[in-house]
């Protein structure tokens, strides 16, 4: 073969930083691995544990079935009050974080800042801040999952409301519209779909954290959860636990063929 | 009397690059003059820049003696009222049918302001008016259509229709039939200055084609590299000397031999 110095190299040397980065991320994984100690030995006994919980699970326990009931409809309560909440003050908020909408640089900013906040805290801390503030139960729930929801929805409308037309907008600018008006206008019904495809996604969402809310006391199906798991029935903890699924599918399967619908 | 549209010495400039260098002309009330120019020499930067759409580096517009280029909130949307303004891309909102988007004419004439021109909370002489718009536009068979299921002359005749809706004395049309075939095109400048003519309105709208402009006119402007080269009544101008307009420029959009042949 000759010796052709103009092939391209197979191989591009990663620069400096790469080289730290990569170095870093093994140092990191390899100190995880021992720290967690994972071990086969362990692995193996977890299984065969699974395998009891498993055998004590089935068949599930429904005798509590009308507890669980309430439980669950709890749960759906404060998805569907919290959503309705998050996504309503998620417009406002979203206007006011939006380039083409906000009324300034200093309130945009601002709005950004209360929007990142609100996603950045996951909604289990929420939950806790809250029922040390209004105590436990759905209230609690229902405060978290309005955060969490604004930390979705507003960050996704703001978005859209970016990417609208600037045509149309200018259209009714040019009319002598106002700000007001061109948003109501032109603004909110671009972004109409888009924004109901969003909010069905937060309802999803919240159907998904109200279920695990309970477990810091929040109220819902949660706590049912928790209280079984720690009694050790786990035929009831089943119960519980494919009551969950079954509502949560629905739910997605609901919201998926509305979205359908709209888009 | 006073011009309807009294611009002097009007400059825009983006960074280093000079669009606009020192655009002077007045308009009569009534008059109707079609802007010709290529592409590039700032014709629309021109036409923004009479709706206070694009911000002056220096100069003045003057609207039926209003100030519009320091005007600024309450003041500025009050002459933009008074000023209709067609665009190439017709800009109707594409979620709403042709009855809401005609509604939205009248969003910044009233003191109701927003409310009066949204379909669920208009009073009925506005949705009244506003299908009258669409008569007159011969659009008042497709009031439901969406955007998106009309041809475009139909969307550009709705705009229209939207345009007559906020009732204004001046008219602005920045290229109105560019994105449209011939025929079309044909029709929908057609309806647009009998419109204007019937309802003695003011307009300075821009046009490709130096026939349509002669046969429309009364007067031209044009423009060449950010500056007015013609300015003459519809009967001293000559096709030779609106054809020197486009020579000289890099890109050939405009075909000169079209009316040479």
């Amino acid at each position: 073969m000759s010796d052709n110095t103009n092939l391209p190299p197979r191989f591009r040397a990663p620069s400096a930083l790469s080289w730290v980065v990569l170095v870093g991320f093994a140092a990191f994984f390899i100190q995880g691995m021992i720290a967690s100690d994972i071990s086969v030995d362990r692995l193996v006994r977890g299984a065969s544990n699974l395998v009891r919980f498993v055998g004590q699970a089935v068949p599930p326990d429904f005798s509590r079935m009308p507890n669980i009931a309430d439980a669950m409809l709890e749960t759906m309560n404060i998805a569907v009050v919290g959503v309705t909440f998050g996504c309503l003050f998620s417009v406002p908020l979203a206007l006011l974080a939006a380039r083409n909408t906000a009324p300034n640089g200093v309130v945009r900013t601002l709005a950004r800042f209360v929007i990142s906040v609100a996603r950045t805290i996951p909604d289990l801390i929420w939950a806790l801040i809250f029922v040390v503030t209004v105590g436990l139960g759905p209230l609690a729930g229902i405060l978290a999952i309005i955060m969490d929801t604004i930390g979705f929805a507003a960050r996704f409308y703001s978005e859209r409301f970016e990417e609208v037309q600037k045509g149309p907008s200018e259209a009714l600018t040019a009319t002598g519209g106002g700000r007001l008006s061109v948003i109501f206008g032109a603004i909110l019904p671009e972004s109409f779909a888009s924004m109901t495809a969003t909010s069905l996604f937060s309802v999803e969402k919240a159907i998904r954290s109200a279920v695990t809310l309970g477990l810091v006391g929040a109220g819902g199906i949660g706590v049912e959860l928790s209280t079984a798991m720690r009694l050790f029935r786990y035929d009831q903890a089943a119960a519980i636990i494919l009551v969950i699924l079954v509502v949560v599918v629905a739910f997605e399967q609901l919201s998926t063929s509305i979205r359908k619908r709209i888009i | 009397m006073t011009p309807a549209i009294a611009a002097k010495d009007l400059c825009v400039s983006y960074g280093k690059l000079d669009v606009l260098r020192g655009v002077s002309f007045d308009m009569a009330e009534g008059q109707g003059v079609v802007l010709l120019g290529a592409n590039g020499c700032g014709k629309s930067t021109l036409m923004r820049s009479l709706n206070g759409l694009e911000k002056l580096t220096s100069g003045t517009i003057h609207i039926h003696d209003e100030q519009l280029s320091t005007a600024r909130g309450r003041q500025l949307r009050q002459i933009r009222r008074g000023m209709g303004y067609v665009f190439q891309q017709f800009n109707l909102v594409p979620q709403l049918n042709a009855f809401q988007n005609v509604l939205l004419g009248a969003m910044g004439r009233h003191s109701m302001g927003l409310l009066s021109c949204l379909s669920l909370t208009a009073p009925a002489q506005e949705r009244e008016g506003a299908l009258h718009c669409l008569e007159r536009v011969g659009m008042a068979d497709r009031a439901l259509h969406r955007p998106s299921e009309l041809s475009g002359g139909q969307q550009q005749r709705v705009a229209i229709a939207r345009m007559l809706m906020q009732a204004p004395r001046v008219v602005v049309a920045d290229e109105p039939i560019a994105s449209l075939d011939p025929k079309a095109g044909r029709e929908v400048l057609d309806l647009l200055w009998r419109i204007v003519r019937e309802e003695g309105l003011t307009m300075l709208c821009t046009l490709h084609h130096l026939e349509l402009a002669q046969e429309y006119a009364d007067r031209i402007l044009g423009m060449k590299a950010g500056q007015i080269e013609i300015d003459a009544a519809i009967a001293d101008t000559q096709t030779d000397q609106l054809n020197a307009l486009y020579t000289g420029m890099t890109r050939v959009d405009a075909k000169p031999t079209e009316v040479a042949a």
